[in-house]
C-alpha cells in the first residue's frame, strides 16, 4: 500500500509545479550557455534570464526589469537589501523593524545592533497585528531603514504595508522601507508601486518554485551596495553567474502563481477555513491563535491546550500528514516561538502550537481526512497530560459557552 | 526531524502506565508548563519494592517515551536499587537520545527523585504544593529554574564537559544564556580546574576581581552591546561603570546585581558588593 501523504506545511517549502520544472530542464543539459558570453549559443540563456526578469517584474508591478535582482533566496533578498541600503547612508544609526519578523531578518538586527545600531522592535497585539502608532512615534531624523514583513510566516497575518509606506514618507522622506514578502507572495497580490515599497523580497520555493532562488526589488529610487561583490551581473547589485535553470523557474513559477491567486483566496481559503471551523467545533481545547480576517487564504494557526505540539505531529507524521509547531521542542532552540510569544499567547497553548499551510495542491479529501483523524489524536494526547483538572475545567467552561 | 529510535517510537506511540495512582506512596514531579514540560509519577510502594508506577506528561516525544519506559524499569525494583538509577541510564534504555532531547531524560530523573524524596513524609499529600515550597537549592539559570545540583548531577552521570552539553541535558543555558559563565565555572569546579583559594590577599583578590570582569563579564556584556570597566576597589565594595548599551538601559540594575555581583561573590568573594559610580 502506498503511504499516504498529506502535505500542509506550504509555509515550509512547496512542491515544484510541473510546469515549472519543465521549462527548467532545457537550461541543464541544452541551453547551458553562460549569459554573459557573447556568441549566438549563449543568446538563449541570456533570453531566458531577461524572460523571467520581465516575469518577476509583472509579478510585482514594479516599474520596470531594471529593478529586479536575482538572488539564492529570502534570507539573501533581506541581507542584500538591509545591508546595502545601511552602507549607502552610513551617517544614520536607526533602525525599526517588528518583534514578529523571520528570524533570518531579526538575526540579522541583532547583529547589527552589536554593530552599534539602535534597533526598535514594533509590538504586536494578540491577534498579531502590529501597533501602528509606535511605529509612527519610533521614526526619527536617523531612521534608516523600516523593515516590516509582507505576511507572517506562522500566523499568515498580513501587515499594512501601504498605510505604513504612507506613515513613513509623512515622517521622514528619506527613510527607506523594506517589505519580506516571502510568504505574500503567491497568496496575495502584490504590487510594489501601489505600496509604496522602496525594497521588497522574494523567495522561490514558497510558491513552487525550487528551493535556491530568490529575487529582490529594489526600486530605481533607492541606492544599494552589492551583498557578494565580484563580475557585473544583476546590474553590478549582485555577482555571481546567473543560476539560469532556476531563474528560469522562477520567472515561470510568478507567471503560474499569478494566474492561480483567485484560486488560492476562494478555494484554498474555503478548505482553510473549513479545517479551522472544525478543529475548533470538535476539539474542545483547541484555540485560534489568530483570528483576523487580514491573512493569508493558507494558513491556520491553532493551539492545543495542555498538549505539547511535537507530539502531536509525530502523530500526525505517523498518518502521513506534515504540519510544522511553534513549540520549543520541534525547533531544537529550548523556547517556543518568538511570535507567539510576541502576541502574548498563554503558555497553556503556546507550546501546543499547529500551524497547518496549505497550497493549490490541497484537497477537500485530505482536509476532510485531518478533519477526521484529528480529534483522536488530541484526545489520546490529553490522556497522557498531568493537567487533567485544568483540562476538565476547560471542557465545562467551553460546554457552558456553546450551550 | 528528530532521529529517534525505534524503542522511542515504540514508547511515545504506546506509552505504558499512564495515569495516576490515587493511592500512590510517592509522587514526584520535574519541569513546570511554561518550560514546555512536564512529568508527574506515581509509585505504590510495597515493603520496599515498588509495586506499580504510573505517569503523566506534557512534553515532546522523547519526553514521553523517557516516563514511559523509567515505569517499566522501576516496577518490580526495590527503593534502594530505583535510587541508583540515573538519566544515562534511561536514555541508555530507549536506545539513547539525540544530543539536544537529553533533557527529557534528566527530567524522568528529576522527577523520580522528587518522588523518593517526598516518600515517608506524611503531610506528602497535594502534589501541588510542592511547587510553592521555597527553593532549597540555589537557581543558575533562572530561564528553566536549572539548580546547581541538577547541573552537578547531569555532570556527574554523563561525563559533560562543556556548555553546551550541559544546556542540551538540562536546558540550562538555553534561552537568555546569562548564565552559561556560572556553568563553566560549575563544570570547572566539577574537575578541579580552578581551585578557589580560601583566603585572598589585597592584591590577588584586585588581580582576580580584574580578570573576571575582562574575560568573563565583559565579553557577555558586549554580547548585547554594552560594556563594563572596573573604576576602583575598596575592600569588598567594586566600583565599576558601565558603557555602550548598558548605559541608560533599564535592565543595569538588574545586570550589575544577578549578573555582575553574582558571578563576583561566586568566583571571588560572597561579601562583594558591586557598585555603578559615573
Amino acid at each position: 500500500m502506498e503511504k499516504k501523504l498529506i502535505y500542509l506545511d506550504n509555509n515550509a517549502t512547496t512542491r515544484v509545479d510541473d510546469k515549472v520544472f519543465d521549462a527548467m530542464l532545457p537550461y541543464f543539459k541544452e541551453e547551458y550557455g553562460n549569459p554573459s558570453s557573447i556568441y549566438e549559443f549563449a543568446k538563449k540563456a541570456n533570453h531566458a534570464v531577461k524572460e523571467a526578469r520581465g516575469q518577476i517584474k509583472d509579478f510585482l508591478n514594479a516599474e520596470n526589469e531594471k529593478e529586479i535582482i536575482f538572488t539564492s533566496c529570502g534570507s539573501e533578498s533581506a541581507n542584500t537589501a538591509i545591508k546595502g541600503v545601511l552602507e549607502v547612508n552610513k551617517n544614520k544609526r536607526h533602525i525599526i523593524t517588528t518583534k514578529v519578523e523571520h528570524p533570518c531578518v531579526l538575526n540579522l538586527y541583532n547583529t547589527l545592533e552589536k554593530q552599534g545600531y539602535n534597533v526598535d522592535y514594533i509590538d504586536v497585539n494578540s491577534n498579531g497585528e502590529l501597533n501602528l502608532e509606535q511605529l509612527e512615534a519610533a521614526i526619527n531624523y536617523d531612521t534608516a531603514l523600516v523593515s516590516v514583513m509582507y505576511a507572517n510566516n506562522e500566523t499568515g497575518v498580513i501587515y499594512p504595508i501601504q498605510k505604513i509606506s504612507e506613515i513613513i514618507k509623512s515622517k521622514n522622506k528619506e527613510t527607506k522601507f523594506f517589505v519580506d514578502a516571502v510568504q505574500a507572495a503567491g497568496k496575495i497580490p502584490i504590487d510594489v508601486q501601489t505600496l509604496g515599497v522602496d525594497m521588497l523580497g522574494i523567495s522561490g520555493h514558497k510558491f513552487h518554485a525550487p528551493k535556491g532562488v530568490g529575487a529582490l526589488y529594489v526600486n530605481s529610487k533607492t541606492m544599494i551596495t552589492p551583498l557578494i561583490v565580484g563580475g557585473h551581473q544583476e546590474r553590478g547589485k549582485r555577482a555571481g553567474t546567473e543560476n539560469v535553470p532556476y531563474i528560469v523557474g522562477l520567472g515561470r513559477a510568478a507567471m503560474e502563481a499569478q494566474d492561480n491567486l483567485k484560486y488560492e483566496m476562494t478555494e484554498v481559503k474555503r478548505l482553510r477555513d473549513k479545517l479551522e471551523a472544525n478543529i475548533l467545533k470538535n476539539i474542545f481545547n483547541s484555540r485560534l491563535n489568530t483570528s483576523v480576517t487580514n491573512r493569508v487564504p493558507n494558513t491556520a494557526n491553532i493551539g492545543f491546550e495542555y498538549i505539547e505540539g511535537e507530539l502531536i505531529l509525530l502523530h500526525l507524521s505517523d498518518l502521513g500528514i506534515c504540519a510544522s509547531s511553534g513549540s520549543a521542542c520541534t525547533s531544537g532552540s529550548l523556547e517556543p516561538s518568538h511570535v507567539l510569544r510576541a502576541m502574548n499567547v498563554p503558555f497553556t497553548s503556546i507550546h501546543g502550537s499547529i500551524r497547518f499551510s496549505l497550497s493549490k495542491y490541497t484537497t477537500e479529501d485530505e482536509i476532510d481526512y485531518v478533519c477526521e483523524v484529528l480529534p483522536g489524536i488530541i484526545d489520546k494526547l490529553r490522556n497522557l497530560s498531568p493537567f487533567q483538572d485544568e483540562l476538565e475545567a476547560l471542557k465545562n467552561l467551553k460546554a457552558v459557552v456553546r450551550s | 526531524m528528530w532521529d529517534y529510535s525505534e524503542t522511542v517510537m515504540d514508547h511515545y506511540r504506546n506509552p505504558r502506565n499512564v495515569g495516576k495512582l490515587d493511592d500512590a506512596d510517592a509522587i514526584g514531579i520535574a519541569g513546570s508548563l511554561t518550560c514546555g514540560d512536564q512529568l508527574k509519577i506515581y509509585l505504590k510502594i510495597k515493603d520496599g519494592i515498588v509495586t506499580d508506577a504510573k505517569f503523566q506528561t506534557f512534553g515532546c516525544g522523547s519526553a514521553v517515551a523517557s516516563s514511559s519506559i523509567l515505569t517499566e524499569m522501576i516496577i518490580g525494583k526495590t527503593v534502594d536499587e530505583v535510587k541508583k538509577i540515573t538519566n544515562k541510564d534511561i536514555a541508555d534504555k530507549l536506545g539513547g537520545l539525540p544530543p539536544e532531547k537529553m533533557h527529557c531524560s534528566v527530567m524522568g530523573y528529576e522527577a523520580l527523585e522528587d518522588a523518593l524524596k517526598n516518600y515517608g513524609h506524611d503531610d506528602m499529600t497535594d502534589l501541588d504544593d510542592l511547587r510553592e515550597e521555597p527553593v532549597r537549592e540555589k537557581i543558575v539559570c533562572t530561564c528553566f529554574n536549572v539548580t546547581e545540583n541538577l547541573i552537578w548531577d547531569a555532570i556527574k552521570q554523563n561525563g559533560l564537559k562543556t556548555v553546551e552539553e550541559i544546556t542540551n541535558y538540562t536546558k540550562a543555558g538555553g534561552a537568555c544564556g546569562k548564565c552559561k559563565a556560572l556553568i563553566q565555572d560549575i563544570i570547572d569546579t566539577y574537575y578541579h580546574k580552578e581551585e578557589k583559594p580560601v583566603q585572598l590577599t589585597a592584591a590577588q583578590k584586585i588581580i582576580r576581581i580584574n580578570n573576571i570582569i575582562e574575560k568573563t563579564i565583559s565579553p557577555e556584556l558586549q554580547k548585547d552591546g554594552g560594556d563594563i570597566t572596573l573604576v576602583d576597589i575598596d575592600g569588598n565594595k567594586v566600583m565599576v561603570k558601565l558603557r555602550g548599551k548598558c548605559l541608560g538601559c533599564k535592565n543595569s540594575i538588574h545586570t550589575l546585581k544577578s549578573f555582575v555581583e553574582t558571578t563576583l561573590k561566586d568566583t571571588v568573594d560572597k561579601n562583594i558588593e558591586v557598585v555603578e559610580v559615573e
